[in-house]
């Protein structure tokens, strides 16, 4: 059950002069729930788009699933069973909010019936009932969220990457949220995260690997790396 | 799982500012085509004839234009390429002696790899850029088929009047019916071509490419396969317009098979008629193909550029008042008759709370 899912193997990405990631490694378990943190313009939003396909690589490896998909573009990664969420919602507007859903299932299923059938599962499970025949864009940045996460379960990925699902709700929005997170993960998907609230990232992670100006500065259990004097350090700056 | 604290559903109103459209029902086909069957009966003038053999034939083009340009959100103003593609095909092989039937056919995958061949450069750029480099390249082929020999030059190509049968796609000119039910049955084809693309997985990854290309790549659609292959049935559906057109007119020239203001009409049907609607660029087409046969009449001789004066103020006032064309105006007037319809039908059966309706409209 330990086997690994993701390794990221000396993953670099530069913009120009400046390097967003420079020779990250790390690698994710099978079934894990991985924490990403890192002060903001730290990478992680970089990290995120090369894992999911979206940014390519300028240096280091990438291996998913005991493949090595480095540099792939975004729709193979997602047939592969990478889901993702955006940090600024990005949902299918004129859709309907199971529509939204179907769209995402069809990469799965090629039937109609069938997509619609695990559609509405996938709503049961992200508690997006209520809301099921509105038009996405009608939704409320929560409600976005949750359909941004609907929406990656709905491909039936492997792997989920949740960017920042959590930021921006009220405290009873996010405990729901992290409900639905911990259900994913006990159903077989293995979370990598990307999270500013602590609060919520600490008792949620079983692993947090720490970024600071696109390197890695720590990697553990959530307990350690609290108290890791680089990542303090990172956060609150050196004592005086 | 409970929903989110802050919890909004939308309300009526909203929903009407982002309404989700679905795919036409059999009954709603089947009342379309009744009532266009039945038009060259009620109307028995031949001018009346024409105007639906034209308004179909645009219809088709314009119903093709459609799936790209509105389900798949690429805007193309090179759609007079297909057009074209279809009425010097058909026009070349009629002249060689082939059967009209299996020119127009052979048309069809030419015209598919065409827009395909096109697609393939041009979907690397995104929103105008792309409707920009469709003109060009619709204007190239335009310049080198008015000046290289061999296709016609400036002259065009005439067809040969032959004996009147539906084998030879000619018919009488004392009776332009059979014309009519031709192009009523070709519209047929292009709209179930539509509808059969629409309704599945494909359907769907279109409309998602058009709301966000990079969200629709994260969910698996291989964004610029499903534009070529949108791009493509648009392109075939475009060259099946061509073809008849030039059946019926028996001539092609690159102004009135290639043309810019072609392409422009095709888009502008759409959006008058309602971009992204599945009925929207057939009643475009026909209100366009009425108006201009109107200046024509009013202003005779000058006519062409009047009714594109017309109709340029006619596409102003529905985009200020309704974005989503004629057909969405017609649907909000709709809307309270039916609800009324609704309302009578219930208390009648089973008496409900009036809201419950007034959320469903």
């Amino acid at each position: 059950m330990s086997a690994t899912l993701l390794k990221v193997d000396n993953l670099s990405c530069r913009f120009g002069g400046l390097w967003a990631n420079r020779d990250v490694s790390f690698s994710v378990e099978q079934g894990a729930i991985m924490g990403l943190i890192g002060p903001n313009g730290a990478g992680k939003s970089t990290l995120f788009a090369m894992v999911a396909g979206a940014q390519r690589p300028t240096a280091g490896r990438l291996h998913f699933d005991g493949r090595d998909v480095t540099g792939w573009p975004p729709h193979a990664a997602a047939r592969a069973g990478v889901g993702r969420t955006f940090q600024l919602m990005r949902v299918f507007g004129s859709m309907s909010v199971l529509d939204n859903l179907t769209t995402a299932s069809f990469v799965r299923h090629s039937r109609l019936r069938d997509a619609r059938r695990r559609a509405r599962e996938v709503a049961e499970l992200a508690g997006l009932v209520p809301v099921l025949d509105s038009p996405a864009a009608s939704l409320t940045a929560a409600w976005k969220k949750r359909l941004e996460m609907g929406r990656a379960l709905a491909t039936d990925p492997k792997l989920l990457l949740l960017d920042e699902v959590l930021s921006g709700l009220t405290p009873t929005e996010a405990r729901e949220a992290v409900e639905i997170v911990r259900t994913i993960n006990r159903g077989g998907v293995t979370i990598l995260m990307v999270e500013h609230v602590m609060e919520v990232i600490m008792p949620l992670c079983h692993r947090l690997v720490v970024l600071h100006y696109g390197q890695k500065i720590s990697e553990g259990a959530p307990e350690q790396v609290a108290h890791d004097p680089a990542v303090v350090e990172a956060y609150l700056g050196k004592a005086l | 799982m409970s929903a989110p604290t802050v919890l909004h559903r939308p309300s009526p109103a909203r929903l009407r500012a982002f309404p989700v459209r679905r795919l036409p029902s059999w009954t709603t086909a089947v009342v379309i085509v009744a009532a266009l069957a039945a038009y060259p009966l009620v109307f028995a003038d031949s001018a009346a004839h024409n105007i639906g053999i034209l308004a179909l034939t645009f219809g088709i083009a314009a119903t093709g234009w459609n799936l790209l340009g509105g389900y798949a959100g690429q805007v193309s103003f090179g759609h007079a390429l297909y057009f074209g593609t279809g009425a010097y095909t058909t026009a070349l092989l009629v002249r060689d002696g082939w059967s009209p039937w299996l020119a127009i056919a052979l048309s069809l995958p030419l015209a598919a790899l065409f827009a395909a061949a096109v697609g393939w450069p041009c979907f690397r750029l995104r929103h105008h850029y792309y409707s920009i480099a469709t003109i060009a390249v619709a204007e190239i082929v335009f310049i080198l088929v008015t000046n290289l020999p061999g296709l016609g030059q400036a002259n065009g190509w005439e067809l040969p009047v032959v004996e009147p049968s539906l084998a030879n796609l000619q018919f009488s000119l004392l009776d332009k019916r059979p014309y009519y039910y031709v192009a009523l049955g070709f519209f047929c084809v292009a709209a179930l071509a539509v509808w059969l693309f629409l309704r599945g997985r494909a359907g769907n990854y279109v409309r998602a490419i058009r709301d966000d290309q990079v969200a629709a790549a994260a969910v698996g659609i291989d964004v610029h396969r499903y534009k070529l292959a949108a791009a493509a049935l648009s392109g075939a559906i475009t060259a099946l317009a061509g073809g008849f057109y030039v059946m019926y007119v028996l001539f092609v020239d690159p102004p009135s098979g290639l043309g810019l203001d072609l392409s422009v009409s095709f888009t502008l049907m759409a959006v008058l008629g309602g971009v992204g609607r599945f009925w929207g660029p057939l009643l475009g087409a026909w209100v366009l193909v009425f108006v201009q046969d109107l200046t024509r009449q009013e202003f005779s001789g000058s006519g062409r550029s009047v009714d594109l004066l017309l109709y340029g103020a006619l596409i102003v006032l529905v985009s200020i008042t309704e974005p989503g064309g004629l057909l969405a105006i017609l649907q909000r007037l709709w809307a309270p008759v039916a609800r009324r319809l609704g309302r009578a039908s219930r208390t009648e059966t089973d008496p409900e709370p009036v809201e419950s309706a007034e959320v469903k409209a």
